[in-house]
């Protein structure tokens, strides 16, 4: 059984449909890239797969091992292991990246059944894991978000998702507005977390991101399908080659 | 010797008015209605001297030309309240129940959540245990300690007859008895509240607090509170439990006056929690307090904290009068209405001395139909040369069914003087929202998680422990606003 299985998924924003029958199996510790031009469905996909409002499943199935993913609520899907890396990380005035991440965390542990950190050990945590990924720890001082440039946001994204350690990671145009050193940074953070028993959905519009986060698999997405899957020569071949195929043959 | 035929005289006065009242001096309850037999009632009960029966009459008197007054300008709405439908004395003792096993499991629920030791939750439940005596044991410790210091912290109805001359010379100094409607009932009324003075130079070394007192002796809805700060001391008094109170619609009229002399500071926290009512709109406190400090000497200071989450209708504005040269006032507030509940809150600075500065930061948060006001004065007297003022005003808006208003008033009549006056209006975005519960929180953490940042520099101006209980009542009290 994959780790995340999408069937046949069809899902419409205001009455249009956007996806129109999505098929994806991400088996542990695979990563998955989902490419395509813009207005394809691919941040809607994401969206619907994390549970945001405004989008209506019309059809299909999303299962986390087994488990009827749209059935449950933002939270639930959250504390069931799915993580989603914003496109456009939201700022949180007022509240530290710190305390952000520690009512994160004791969500998840008291969903688990574990007791709440405590603030040593918490600190301690947050300390090792921005060590690891290069980031500078008084950022966890900073209100979440808030003045935090393009890379700071996204640099704070892959440390929320090395903290709740999930299941599933999706990253939703985590490259778009990095320059080439935040790119590294960010993508070695990600690589960090590949794991056996853990996959990832990479949504990107470039395959520069694949230079750096290197897929199993790619799909072209276009038109709210799927129009073809490969390796990760495949990227190569759309950056050569453009979109324009798929979309003559989606229309 | 004085006080001695004071004494005597309202030990006449009891004896007199004892008459009328039998039944209910048995059952330590004052017939309905409000009359000079009943403030002469009250003050029998205290015990009181003659000339604070007069002060007490004197007030009533001049209430009853108030009768058109009762003050309309404030943006709330509620029915006319009918000042004879009420008990002016009741018995302060609560129903005795036997254990917490009889105490509503809603009630027990709200405290486990603020995290309230289970020996208060019994203090604060009214339940007659062993328990509570220990309790009033180490609070009588404390007092031991500061009296040794010659801190004076006592139930003003007590310091009437121990601390007479500290009494008759400043109470009513800075809330005089014809200051407003409320406040001169108030003056009229009181059943009990906090008298403390700082003697010069001492720095109060832990906080003051109403918490235990109240629980010894369970003060009414009248309840009226002094605070002298001698010349370079220093005090800081936390006021109002975080129990709430399970009353019906009722007055609560208090009276707090602050004095500040010379180079000494007084911070002043309250974290307000009535019933506010259902959601509906049924029931809750209504809540008219007036809350004033003078800064009467140099270099003095007065700051008030207050987080208002409770009462159907509060209407409050703790003020600073600054009078002594380069004295600073300042005032934060979180004030957050839900469901039916109003709020018209916020505060006046008065400079009266050279150099005065003041800062105001309020944060209203409003959710459900609720309405929620700030409502300021800034005063620059004439001969307040360079004096400062900073207000800061921001509304949160949870919904689309709640009201944030604004009605900042600045009056400068010395050219030297500086005023500023910023304020915005936000609401919780759904963007917000989505993000916190994508990182596993549930909509009502993600809420308090929220608000609490919008208030975080009011919040952090409390005292510890307080703003560990402020933190968890502001994600109670919002508690089913969204969604």
């Amino acid at each position: 059984m994959a780790l995340l299985e999408i069937k046949n998924l069809h899902a419409s924003v205001a009455g249009k449909e956007i996806l129109k029958g999505i098929t994806l199996n991400l088996e542990p510790g695979e990563v998955h890239a989902i490419m395509g031009p813009n207005g394809t469905g691919k941040s809607t996909l994401s969206n619907v797969i994390a549970g945001r409002d405004g989008y209506e499943v019309t059809k299909g199935q999303v299962l986390l091992d087994g488990e009827d993913v749209l059935a449950m609520a933002a939270d639930e899907r959250a504390r069931a292991g799915i993580f989603l890396a914003f496109q456009y990380p939201v700022e949180i005035p007022g509240v530290t990246t710190s305390a952000f991440l520690k009512t994160a965390l004791n969500a998840k542990r008291r969903a688990e059944g574990k007791k709440e950190i405590d603030a040593m050990d918490f600190l301690k945590l947050v300390k090792a894991k921005t060590a690891v990924l290069g980031m500078p720890y008084d950022m966890i001082k900073r209100a979440l978000n808030v003045g935090f440039s393009g890379g700071e946001k996204k640099r704070a994204e892959v440390l929320q998702m090395t903290m709740l350690e999930p299941r599933v990671a999706i990253l939703d145009e985590t490259d778009s507005g990095l320059d080439i050193d935040a790119l590294k940074v960010v993508s070695d953070g990600v690589n960090s977390l590949r794991s056996p028993d853990r996959a990832f959905l990479v949504i990107t519009h470039y395959q520069r991101l694949l230079d750096y986060i290197v897929p199993d698999h790619v799909h072209v997405l276009a038109n709210g399908r799927v129009m073809a899957t490969g390796g990760k020569e495949l990227a190569l071949e759309l950056e050569a080659e453009g979109y324009a195929k798929y979309l003559e043959t989606a229309a | 010797m004085a006080v001695t035929r004071e004494t005597a005289a309202a030990v006449r006065d009891v004896e007199q008015y004892k008459y009328g009242f039998v039944t209910d001096i048995e059952s330590d309850m004052a017939p309905k209605g409000l009359n000079e037999d009943i403030v002469r009632f009250i003050s029998a009960k205290k015990n009181e001297p003659e000339w604070m029966l007069e002060w007490r009459l004197k007030a009533y008197r001049h209430w009853l030309t108030l009768a058109d007054e009762e003050p309309t300008w404030a943006k709330l709405h509620f029915p006319k309240i009918n000042y004879q439908d009420s008990y002016y004395y009741a018995a302060p003792k609560r129903e005795k129940l036997a254990s917490l096993d009889e105490v509503d499991p809603k009630l027990l629920e709200t405290y486990k959540k603020l995290g309230i030791p289970l020996l208060e939750q019994q203090m604060l439940a009214g339940v007659a245990v062993d328990a509570v005596f220990d309790s009033v044991s180490v609070a009588t410790t404390y007092k031991k300690k500061l009296e040794e210091m010659g801190v004076i912290f006592m139930p003003i109805s007590e310091a009437v007859h121990k601390h007479p001359e500290l009494v008759k010379k400043y109470l009513g100094s800075v809330v005089p008895y014809t200051d407003n409607f409320y406040a001169t009932l108030n003056c009229a009324v009181f059943t009990d509240g906090s008298f403390v003075y700082i003697p010069k130079g001492l720095r109060c070394p832990m906080e003051l607090s109403t918490y235990f007192r109240i629980n010894e002796k369970n003060t009414g809805q009248f309840e009226r509170t002094l605070i002298i700060a001698d010349a370079g001391s220093y005090v800081s008094y936390l006021e109002g439990c975080t129990a709430p109170q399970r009353d019906e619609n009722q007055l609560h009229a208090a009276v707090v006056e602050l004095i500040a002399l010379d180079d000494a500071e007084i911070k002043y926290s309250t974290v307000q929690n009535w019933y506010p009512g259902d959601a509906d709109g049924k029931g809750g406190i209504f809540n008219f307090v007036t809350k004033r400090g003078a800064c009467r000497g140099k270099n003095s200071k007065i700051m008030w904290t207050q987080v208002e989450t409770g009462s159907a209708i509060t209407w409050k504005y703790p003020s600073c009068i600054l009078q002594g040269d380069n004295s600073v006032g300042e005032f934060y507030s979180v004030a957050i209405t839900n469901n039916r509940q109003q709020a018209d809150t916020g505060t006046k600075m008065i400079h009266l001395g050279k150099g005065t500065r003041s800062k105001i930061v309020s944060k209203g948060i409003s959710a459900g139909y609720a309405d929620n006001t700030y409502r300021g004065l800034v005063r620059i007297g004439a001969k307040a040369d360079g004096a400062r003022n900073y207000t800061q005003c921001d509304s949160l808006l949870i919904g689309d069914k709640c009201g944030a208003h604004t009605v900042p008033y600045i009056e400068t009549r010395n050219p030297s003087a500086v005023t500023e006056h910023e304020a915005t209006t936000s609401k919780i975005s759904d963007d917000q929202l989505f993000y916190c519960m994508q990182r596993g929180m549930n909509q009502e953490e993600a809420v308090s998680l929220i608000v609490n940042g919008f208030c975080k520099e009011v919040l952090q101006t409390l005292p510890m422990e307080f703003a560990v209980e402020a933190q968890k009542l502001v994600g109670i009290s919002l508690e089913g606003s969204v969604g």
